[in-house]
């Protein structure tokens, strides 16, 4: 069983490695964007699997995070200043939500 | 051109730590262990790539939401981090049998 994990980890790697990185098509700046959805692909993991509800909440924390430097790396390849914004709107959310989601963990109202 | 040098090795460093970060949350054995690899994610994976992008665009109005951002970041993600912590320790997730001590469990039962 775990060597079958392994094996799976390793053949999404070295695909993921082959198509974007030894593929060389002029731009490597724009292919950068990739390892970070890559990195939301493990975090997806940890979402659906999570044992217990604080694995899930932490999950959805980070993956706001992740997707703050995705869209400013966006704005930076497209030079356009707005997806920066929908960045800190996603910031401010991801924080309301999480701070929500652990007093909903813990048993008490929201006005407490 | 030593600018844009000095941003792209930033942005470099801010996505290995996000990579290494979500490679954390989905190897680690407990829920506080997997908070400490996803903050990582943060300080240096998410503000390196925001610091780098500032360091590439100057002070135009990119740079400046850009510097929103890390403030933001940089504010509120302990806060969720620290109150999700502690919504698990109290509705008794338990810690991987391999850690060695437990502080916030002495303090509470030093106290009744």
């Amino acid at each position: 069983m775990k060597t079958v994990r392994w094996l799976i980890g390793l053949v999404l790697i070295g695909a993921f490695m082959y198509g974007n990185f030894f593929i060389y098509d002029g731009h490597i700046d724009f292919k950068l964007i990739n390892v970070l959805l890559f990195s939301a692909l493990f975090i997806l993991f940890r979402v659906i699997g999570g044992p217990t509800a604080a694995d899930r909440i932490i999950a959805v924390d980070i993956l706001g995070v992740l997707i703050i430097g995705l869209l400013a790396l966006l704005g930076m390849y497209y030079n356009q200043s707005f997806f920066m914004d929908v960045g800190l709107i996603w910031a401010l959310l991801s924080f309301v939500a999480s701070l929500a989601f652990a007093k909903i963990l813990e048993g008490r109202s929201l006005d407490d | 051109m030593i600018r844009e040098t000095i941003g792209m090795a930033l942005i470099l460093i801010g996505i290995t730590f996000d990579f290494l970060g979500a490679l954390g949350l989905l190897r680690l054995p407990d829920v506080y262990n997997r908070l400490q690899a996803a903050t990582k994610c943060v300080t240096f994976g998410s503000a390196g790539i925001l610091l780098g992008i500032f360091f590439i665009q100057g002070f135009n109005n990119f740079g400046f939401k850009v510097l929103l951002g890390i403030v933001f970041i940089f504010l509120t993600s302990p806060v969720a981090a620290h109150t999700i912590a502690r919504a698990a320790h109290r509705t008794g997730v338990k810690l991987t049998p391999e850690s060695v001590v437990d502080k916030y469990q002495e303090d509470k039962e030093l106290k009744e």
